[in-house]
């Protein structure tokens, strides 16, 4: 059981560090965000910094691998989302397609160089 | 519930939580640590941060202030879907746990499902499609988790190219007015240019001036 739960300290480190600053932001959009409208001006600065965000969390993602991606060279990483992203406004939106041909992409690419 | 099984992010969600949860393994966490983390933290990019922060010996300090500056993106998310779920009579303590619900998944779905659901089902709605996706999330951590030892690098790597992949274009099908598209562009290349300067919030500084350089655009429009 023990083996399980793993120490207390941990779970510790997981609520200072992993919940709180998530859900401080959830809870912050829910006291500051009750008064705006749907249809505000407001809004579509709130929607294009949330998209810009993403943007920078997809790049880092990318320019700064975790785990086994760093062992992807950095061109390979590249041009495998950009064949997906080219695939998808290619084929209509569609996201599986373009999500399929990015792995493949790297995936034979990995296989190939080795 | 069909909304759940039909969708691809369901999928790709699924995936990103079996890395997850090899992460979790490969990093000496217990099985129990990683479940609880997708239930609360609730948020992949952020669970990898944590997890390869941790892992690589950074401080609780400093892990928890990289999660949170990538979480900052959670609060402009719930400031726009709420007014999706609220009507006149809502009490704030109904939107609590829709909000906890939100995260990239969620938010892209919000915005694509919910015109076809009548105002007053909302909330019952983002709570059950919350909870299918937490719960279904929770499965696949468990199941990643124990696969670990089993997994080949390049499945690992394969796993984690999901998570940018997935997320730049289902944004990019959420992009409805031009503020958004360029939003997501000018996002994109700002972050490895203000990376640069390596201040610590580069996502912060270059999310916030992309996106205000987008609505500046959207409003120049307009004029």
């Amino acid at each position: 059981m023990s083996d399980f739960i793993g120490d207390w300290h941990a779970l510790l480190v997981l609520l200072l560090a992993g919940f709180l600053p998530n859900e401080v932001w959830r809870m912050l959009g829910l006291w500051l965000g009750g008064g705006v409208d749907e249809e505000s001006e407001i809004l579509v600065w709130v929607r294009a910094v949330a998209t810009a965000i993403l943007a920078g969390v997809i790049a880092q993602i990318l320019v700064v691998p975790p785990g086994a991606l760093a062992s992807i060279p950095p061109p390979l990483r590249y041009g495998a989302v950009a064949v997906g992203l080219v695939v998808f406004v290619a084929f209509r939106r569609s996201i599986f397609l373009g999500v399929a041909c990015g792995e493949l992409v790297m995936v034979t690419g990995k296989y190939i160089l080795g | 519930m069909r909304s759940i099984t039909t969708t691809i992010l369901t999928l790709v969600l699924f995936a990103t939580y079996i890395g997850i949860g090899a992460l979790a393994h490969d990093t000496h966490f217990s099985l129990f640590w990683a479940l609880a983390s997708t239930l609360f933290v609730w948020a992949g990019p952020a669970q990898i941060i944590l997890l390869v922060a941790l892992g690589s010996g950074a401080t609780v300090i400093q892990a928890a202030l990289a999660v949170t500056v990538s979480a900052i993106r959670l609060f402009p998310m719930v400031v726009s879907v709420l007014p999706m779920l609220r009507m006149p009579e809502t009490k704030k303590r109904q939107l609590i746990l829709p909000s906890h619900f939100i995260a990239v998944t969620l938010w892209v779905e919000c915005f694509r499902l919910m015109p076809l659901v009548p105002r007053e089902r909302r909330i019952a709605f983002v709570n059950g499609l919350g909870l299918g996706l937490v719960l279904s999330s929770l499965t696949a951590t468990f199941i990643g988790y124990h696969l670990a030892a089993n997994l080949p690098p390049l499945f690992g790597a394969a796993i984690l190219l999901l998570t940018p992949l997935a997320f730049l274009l289902s944004t990019a099908r959420n992009c409805k007015q031009l503020a958004d598209v360029v939003a997501l562009v000018l996002g994109l290349a700002l972050f490895p240019v203000v990376s640069l300067f390596n201040t610590g919030v580069d996502i912060l500084i270059s999310g916030v001036s992309a996106g205000t350089i987008a609505y500046g655009l959207h409003r120049w429009r307009r004029r």
